[in-house]
């Protein structure tokens, strides 16, 4: 809705605008994918990184119209695809700011993965394929975020699932790379199972797909009930809750749909930044933070969400303490955020939730690629265990990558810190209030998180950037990567090229400052230094009714990031944060056979968190296994009972029915007379009985 | 005593006891011998019930003819009797069981008592149709008005089998000679006959001359 | 008795012929060895029908059935004639007239 204080002068956000900003990535991925010959690699890289920027710009100029023009929202539909009796389907865009915002973000860093990938993937056979990918990638983010109805936010949701897919599974002839990008396909679709119920619960009882209307008459279905198995009756805000909700467990990797994460580092670095870091996984939580009008009519469906995310944001941490690839620490890191996420959406605090889907998309970008300029360095060594004093080599990785982690663990006045301590206050709000069991599990959760975090941040550092140079201790011959590489020279490792590190530049620039430039204006409604009153930046795309708004309440006590940052040294999250790091020093860099003999002594621990808590075990032993079990049974049942039995029985018995009946043709005459005789018999029997 | 029952009853036993032969007896010359008898017994009790005509042609017909043929295949076939009554004891007793079965099973649907309430002698309905006309004109009477059709398709069936009979058994026997109608008709005189030009009286021989008077 | 007592009537015929048939049925199926007899056999089984003709002509007065005991004599006659034939073409092939040989069209 307009902004009522601030006097509209600038141009509309027009329908062509918005097609721009969609089609360009995809146009880019066209050429790029479908005319390899005629543009080359060269042309492939620059038609896909001139299309994102297109994007990217558009989407600049789109959030700045939103927020600095004060422009309404836009809502419109562009294309009408089907109507079919009373269902009609459309491509439509709304764009409000959490929608812009989405944009930025999502064009930016792909942007910057597209500049990286130059450097990254210069050497690789599929150097083109990789572009078109990444580019049809951000199309189909694009037309997930900006969809104004469900049919399109699907058809967003599985191209995305699908080019994840494609990415994951780059190197093909990987063995473990098709295990993995297999795994995360399926996966997503057990997930998307119960997105696509929640899509036709929706439908069910609302008769329309289309997000305004379903929003406006959101408040039809509080209170009303369905039984679903007979006799038990359960609330239908609840029930199609929860099922949006398992479709974003699927995609934003919750526990415990949350196995395929890890995995898809199967593929290149650039895609685990831009699609398992800022952007695809947390499709899950922007989704929900859109159905806001939904999930506030059902607090059983937000208790699930606060305790899936709770338990995804502290176990999963800790799996990343005992990982020793590089990229898994980092996976595990983002699957223990994405939880953190998740918290904020079940306490209802969906714009902390979102925020911190905007900061930790430019660290955890960061980080991803930073460890791709390590790995390159490394000639596409991943095992931590052997590297080792890095920073000498790679000044400008290094303390790019420092940057990160400062604001991964929540230090603060970096960007990491703002939305964190958010979540972490948005919970301790909560369990306040609401005061029920879920509530204080979550709160502790996210608490006891920062220690966690902390500890596997510094580790990873201390163990890649410090310490003796493991490296020169492996053999020469002993590498563990998928491409051919020529380059036998010397290992010494050197600073990767600028189209590597300028990314990473640029990402480091958002991780420090953006936090304390945005959280005024975009969490509690303040100008930047937290004066003077302006109406919440998620207004009109995010509404919370006012009994439960967390973050409101917060907003009162907000006094501006100084402060904010001032306060947060004395909260218990710091102490534990420097707690971690204070451990992880010792453990790794002051005394390193301190954590030889931790892994001795916590051995069985240690073990259960190799294991990943056995959901692997589960999911393919118990569930794959089981379903190839039943269907092994069923194809015994196949041909021992309707092979064997009907078919080939039925075969069986004619042939030996047949082998009876042949005996009464002996040939011989008399047999034939005999039995015409006793056919004669029974005649004259049954006229005996029958006449008169 | 009705005389006509008593011969009856001879007639019947002699003929029941016979076929009874036919079926039992090891040679089959004995069979056919048997087989005869049983036709005369019965050609006899066909006469007890006024079928004169049919009576005789039963005597004329089947023993004269059929059975004297049965007697020439007989005689004619080189038959080991030894081999003959293999099996015959073993599928006696099933073979009595079904024939008494059916036996009874006939009789009873016969109702030979009630069947055998109104003599012939006393027939009305005979009396009616017969009359004083004898057996053969009653017989021809019906024969050539009602049923000529079947009579002369009888006809036909009779030299039909004649001809398959012939037609199954005929062997050519090598080196007999038999005369071919068809080809004899066809003969042309050219395939006979040749003629050969040849002077009355002959000219005394030149050395040259006898060489051009045998003409092809 | 009164069967005796009582005139000759179209039961005694009838059973007379119920006799002949049953015998000669009797000797189809007991005969296994030679196939003269079968046919004398099938002839004896004929006789019994025109037994049974003869009897019911005499009882409704109808000339039908004597007419029917002309015709079946003839096709008797023929059917003997051509059975004969087979039989001593079979002996030319066979040298047997052993039932239980002539067994080629067992299933």
């Amino acid at each position: 809705m307009p902004d009522v204080n601030m006097p509209y002068n600038g141009l509309m956000i027009s329908r062509s605008v918005l097609l721009a900003i969609v089609l360009a990535p995809l146009l880019g991925a066209i050429v790029a994918g479908l005319f390899r010959k005629q543009v080359g690699r060269a042309g492939a890289a620059g038609v896909t990184i001139a299309g994102v920027a297109v994007s990217c710009a558009l989407s600049c100029w789109v959030l700045w119209q939103l927020v600095g023009q004060g422009a309404p929202p836009f809502n419109e539909n562009v294309y009408t695809w089907f109507k079919v009796g009373g269902l009609e389907s459309h491509v439509g865009f709304m764009v409000d700011k959490l929608t812009a915002m989405m944009m930025v973000v999502v064009t930016f860093v792909s942007l910057l993965v597209h500049v990286y990938t130059i450097g990254y993937m210069a050497e690789d056979d599929g150097y083109q394929r990789f572009f078109s990918y990444i580019s049809l990638f951000t199309f189909s983010m694009l037309m997930l975020v900006m969809a104004n109805n469900f049919m399109q936010l699907f058809f967003g949701w599985e191209a995305v699932g699908l080019v994840s897919y494609l990415l994951i599974g780059f190197w093909f002839k990987r063995p473990t790379a098709v295990f993995a990008n297999l795994k995360a396909f399926l996966v997503n679709r057990v997930g998307d199972f119960g997105f696509i119920l929640g899509i036709a619960a929706v439908l069910y009882w609302f008769g329309t797909l289309d997000y305004a209307t379903v929003f406006a008459n959101a408040p039809t279905i509080d209170g009303l009930t369905v039984a679903v198995f007979s006799g038990h009756e359960w609330s239908v805000a609840t029930l199609i809750c929860i099922c949006l909700f398992v479709g974003a467990m699927g995609k934003s990797a919750q526990v415990p749909l949350h196995v395929w994460l890890p995995d898809s580092m199967e593929g290149p670095t650039p895609i685990s930044a831009l699609i398992h870091a800022a952007t695809m996984v947390t499709a899950g939580i922007f989704m929900v933070a859109r159905m806001s009008p939904l999930f506030e009519l059902s607090e059983t469906a937000l208790n699930l969400v606060l305790f899936i995310g709770a338990t995804t944001a502290f176990f999963t941490g800790l799996i990343g303490i005992v990982q020793n690839d590089i990229k898994r620490v980092i996976a595990y890191s983002t699957l223990s955020q994405l939880g953190y996420m998740t918290v904020a959406l079940g306490v209802s605090a969906y714009s902390a939730a979102v925020y911190h889907l905007m900061t930790h998309a430019f660290f955890k970008a960061l980080l991803f690629l930073g460890a791709g300029s390590v790995i390159i360095a490394m000639h596409h060594e991943q095992d931590m265990r052997r590297m080792g004093g890095l920073r000498r080599y790679m000044p400008v990785t290094f303390w790019t990558m420092l940057v990160g982690t400062l604001a991964l663990v929540g230090t603060p006045f970096f960007s990491g810190f703002y939305s964190k301590d958010t979540i972490i206050e948005a919970a301790a709000e909560h369990a306040h209030e609401a005061g029920n069991w879920v509530a204080t599990y979550g709160y502790w959760a996210v608490l006891l998180g920062a220690f966690v975090t902390a500890f596997y941040s510094f580790r990873l550092l201390y163990l890649t950037f410090f310490g003796e140079e493991r490296f020169r201790q492996v053999a020469h011959d002993d590498h563990d990567h998928a491409h051919a590489h020529e380059h036998h020279g010397a290992h010494e490792p050197h600073e990767s090229p600028w189209v590597v590190t300028l990314p990473l530049v640029l990402l480091a620039i958002p991780s420090v400052v953006i936090g304390f430039l945005t959280i005024g204006p975009m969490l509690f409604g303040s100008d930047v230094m937290g004066h003077a009153k302006q109406l919440p930046f998620f207004l009109g795309a995010i509404d919370v009714p006012a009994a439960r708004d967390v973050v409101g309440k917060l907003a009162a006590e907000f006094h501006g990031p100084v402060a904010f940052a001032l306060h947060g040294f004395m909260a218990p999250a710091f102490w534990l944060a420097l707690a971690g790091f204070a451990l992880a020093t010792a453990m790794y860099w002051w005394k390193p056979e301190l954590h030889h003999k931790a892994r001795r002594l916590f051995s069985w621990p240690v073990r259960v968190l190799e294991d990943k808590y056995g959901f692997d075990t589960l999911w393919i032993d118990g569930f794959a296994g089981g379903g190839l079990r039943l269907g092994k049974l069923s194809r015994k049942a196949d041909e021992r009972l309707i092979d064997g039995l009907f078919v080939n029985g039925s075969a069986r018995l004619v042939d030996f029915s047949a082998g009876l009946l042949r005996r009464t043709q002996s040939g011989y005459l008399y047999h034939y007379a005999f039995a015409m005789i006793l056919g004669l018999i029974g005649l004259l029997a049954v006229l005996l009985r029958y006449w008169h | 005593m009705d005389y006509t029952l008593l011969a009856f009853y001879a007639f019947a036993v002699a003929a029941v006891l016979s076929a009874g032969a036919v079926v039992g007896v090891r040679n089959p010359v004995q069979a056919a011998l048997f087989l005869v008898l049983t036709f005369f017994t019965v050609a006899c009790t066909w006469i007890l019930a006024g079928a004169e005509f049919l009576g005789l042609a039963l005597v004329v017909v089947y023993v004269g003819a059929v059975m004297v043929l049965f007697l020439f295949v007989v005689m004619m076939l080189d038959i080991d009797v030894a081999r003959m009554r293999e099996g015959y004891v073993r599928y006696l007793p099933v073979g009595l069981l079904v024939a008494v079965a059916m036996l009874a099973e006939m009789l009873a649907l016969i109702g030979v008592r009630a069947r055998s309430a109104v003599p012939f002698a006393d027939n009305a309905a005979h009396a009616a149709a017969a009359g004083d006309v004898p057996n053969t004109t009653w017989l021809a009477r019906a024969l050539f008005t009602d049923f000529l059709l079947p009579f002369e398709v009888a006809a036909v069936i009779l030299t039909v089998a004649v001809v398959a009979a012939v037609m199954l058994t005929l062997r050519r026997r090598v080196g007999a000679k038999h005369q071919n109608p068809l080809e004899q008709g066809r003969v042309r005189a050219s395939d006979r006959f040749r003629m050969v030009k040849m002077e009355a009286t002959r000219k005394p021989a030149a050395p040259d001359a006898p060489a051009d008077e045998v003409a092809p | 008795m009164t069967a005796l007592a009582t005139g000759l009537a179209l039961g005694h015929f009838l059973a007379l012929g119920a006799a002949l048939f049953c015998i000669a049925v009797a000797g189809i199926f007991l005969n296994r060895k030679n196939v003269i007899v079968l046919l004398m056999c099938i002839e004896l089984m004929l006789l019994a029908v025109n037994i049974n003709f003869i009897g019911f002509s005499r009882q409704l007065g109808d000339p039908a059935g004597q007419v029917f005991v002309f015709f079946i004599l003839t096709v008797a006659a023929a059917e003997a004639a051509i059975g004969l034939a087979i039989l001593v073409t079979l002996f030319r092939n066979r040298r047997t007239i052993d039932v239980a040989d002539i067994d080629s069209l067992k299933g």
